[in-house]
């Protein structure tokens, strides 16, 4: 069988095989260029200074820089610096960063007011949760009434519609001036952010549901409310799930701004902080954090929600 | 069987006059009185249907066919009352249709069956609406499931049953409403030719056995005079009653019918109707010239 049919799906062997691969290949790319001296190393790290007096052992230097003043020196007669290929401080190697997964949470932050990695996490989770559940309690049920009845369509969607261009994160400063500087902006954002699509999304979802299935609602004597609550709702539920988790996964995206705005808090904090630190394997660990943390919900969600809606044809 | 001894389609035997007669001092069931339906669209407007007259009589079966787009659809959606005439109406027991109601019960060619209930739970559909308690219309449900045979099945989603399944069920939801009238819109049109001869079996099996008037859209020729009273054969552009043919083929009906000469003589008027002889401009027809070589390995395939 070949690998490129259209439409037709892997046979399972080969199919593990490839989602492996969509992780190692990334992985193994990360190793090549990290492991491998002469892929890329555009600097050197000094393990020997020589003569050259602002050199310092461990330093990272330019390669052509270090060249030169090798020249320089051997040319003058005195001692050549010494030093092995190296890669930017900002591409950490793999293991680096392995460690820092386990370092990150157990290094103690460097100001007893700052928070520990695992502090920073849990509010990061918290604003995402706070500002996407108030975004789907409202949001949802303005969608599906939108969806269902022309006129709440009428009313609710075209200032929606313009909302929606505007980006949330210029809204941080008035989030900030009216909300404080804690979690409450930082929670608005999200909700700015995902509430006006959500909307919009959630209408779309509705409006697709096969009219033939109120059409028989109403021949069997449902009435408005029953088609409301009784085929519209139960109609949409898988969809709407689904909507709700790639939604989910636009709230992250605008966690950055949100955490960037009042004080700077959770997971985004740390990452600028380490930053500043230069401490990029921490950057890259704690990024990825984020990138686990996101699948694994998105993960869970998608098993749940096999199991809720029996109904659905298996895909 | 030869033209010249085919009977006219008209002629009756006695028994078969003997039963016309007797529907037609049934009570009225359904009337249709002067009914129109225009649609507008882009492309200007459209005439669906053009003043279609019927009387419906209590327990008659009903069939419509006629071309594709010649309104059959437009106008079993009237009578359920999902679409509103243009003009002229519908009464159902006098009372005038203007909105869908249990006492039209209406099968549709996709299933429509709900996708989230068990085929109890989308029996129990209509019953719950119409006020019963959850024990009631559980037990009636059951009933239902077991009439048509499908008990194994009862706490099956839709997408777990064969096309034959999902319209018995259809059919048992509309049912239990005790609908005064079936109206069912080319229901068998999806199913292949052995599970639809099941179906129509079952179909007559139900209306002999039940308080209901059907209503039934196909475009089967052998369908419609193997259940229908009467055939009301409608002609496209505009959609009108071309003929109204009672179908001198004496009930009960029964497979071995499809060769007697009533029933090849009432399909022989039906395709004259519903084909007439073509005029060969306006026919669209393939326009293609010998490819094969004279000399191929299979020159002729006769
Ligand atoms: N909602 C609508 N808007 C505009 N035109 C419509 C609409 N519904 C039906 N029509 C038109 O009315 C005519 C009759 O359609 P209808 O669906 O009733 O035909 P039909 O006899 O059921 O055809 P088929 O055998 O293919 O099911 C067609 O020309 C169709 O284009
Ligand atoms: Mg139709």
């Amino acid at each position: 069988m070949s690998l490129f049919s259209v439409n037709k799906p892997l046979e399972p062997r080969s199919r593990q095989l490839v989602t492996i691969s969509s992780f190692v290949l990334p992985i193994l790319l990360w190793c090549l260029v990290s492991y491998v001296p002469f892929i890329w190393h555009p600097e050197v790290e000094i393990t020997s200074p020589g003569s050259v007096n602002y050199f310092r052992e461990g330093m990272l230097v330019n390669k052509t820089v270090f060249n030169a003043e090798s020249d320089k020196a051997s040319a003058a007669g005195k001692a050549t610096p010494e030093g092995i290929p190296a890669n930017p401080i900002y591409l950490p190697a793999p293991h680096e960063v392995l460690t820092a997964f386990y370092t990150s949470f157990t290094t103690e932050p460097k100001r007893s007011s700052e928070l520990w990695l695992h502090e920073s996490l849990w509010s990061s989770i918290q604003v995402i949760f706070y500002g996407f559940l108030l975004s789907s309690i409202i949001g949802i049920p303005l969608g599906v009434l939108a969806g269902t009845y022309d006129f709440f369509s009428r009313l609710f969607e075209p200032f929606i519609e313009f909302f929606r261009y505007l980006p949330a994160p210029a809204f941080g400063a008035l989030a900030v001036a009216v909300l404080g500087i804690y979690q409450a902006p930082k929670i608005a954002i999200i909700f700015i952010g995902t509430f006006f699509q959500q909307v919009l999304i959630v209408a779309n979802t509705t409006r697709k549901l096969d009219p033939a299935l109120l059409e028989a609602g109403q021949t069997l004597g449902a009435n408005n409310r029953s088609m409301l609550f009784r085929i519209v709702l139960p109609g949409i539920l898988p969809d709407l799930y689904r909507d709700t988790r790639i939604l989910l996964g636009w709230a992250w995206t605008y966690l950055i701004v949100a955490e960037l705005i009042g004080t700077s808090s959770g997971i985004t904090w740390f990452i600028t902080q380490q930053a500043r630190y230069k401490n990029f394997d921490n950057v890259f660990a704690a990024i990825m954090m984020i990138g686990i943390l996101g699948l694994t919900i998105d993960l869970l969600l998608a098993w749940f929600g096999r199991r809720l809606f029996p109904w659905q044809k298996a895909n | 069987m030869s033209e010249s001894t085919l009977p006219d389609y008209r002629v009756q035997s006695d028994a078969v006059r003997d039963r016309f007669a007797r529907i037609k001092k049934r009570p009225v069931t359904m009337e249709v009185a002067g009914l129109s339906k225009t649609f507008q669209s882009r492309h200007g407007t459209v005439t669906a249907l053009k003043d279609i007259n019927l009387t419906i009589h209590k327990r008659e079966f009903v069939c419509v066919i006629g071309p594709s787009g010649c309104g059959k659809s437009t106008l079993i959606r009237i009578l359920a009352g999902l679409e509103q005439a243009t003009e002229g109406e519908v009464k159902l027991d006098g009372k005038v249709v203007d909105k869908p109601g249990p006492e039209r019960g209406m099968v549709f060619q996709g299933y429509t069956l709900f996708p989230w209930l068990t085929v109890k739970k989308n029996i129990m559909f209509g019953l719950i609406e119409s006020g019963y308690d959850k024990g009631t219309a559980e037990a009636e449900a059951r009933q239902w499931i077991e009439l048509i045979g499908l008990s194994r099945f009862e706490n099956s989603y839709p997408h777990q049953l064969s096309g034959g399944m999902k319209q018995r069920v259809a059919i048992a939801r509309a049912l239990a409403n005790k609908p005064k009238v079936l109206l069912m819109d080319e229901p068998f049109g999806a199913l292949d030719a052995q599970t639809r001869s099941k179906m129509q079996a079952y179909l007559m099996e139900i209306w002999k056995n039940i308080d209901v008037t059907v209503f039934f859209i196909t475009h089967d020729l052998d369908e419609a005079i193997y259940l229908a009273d009467r055939i009301l054969v409608l002609k496209a552009n505009p959609g009108e009653v071309q003929e109204v043919i009672e179908v001198a083929v004496p009930q009960p009906r029964h497979p071995e019918q499809f060769l007697s000469p009533e029933f090849i003589a009432t399909k022989k008027r039906l395709e004259e109707l519903i084909h007439p002889p073509k005029q060969d401009d306006d026919e669209d027809h393939l326009n293609l010239v010998r490819m094969v070589p004279v000399n191929d390995e299979v020159g002729s395939v006769f």
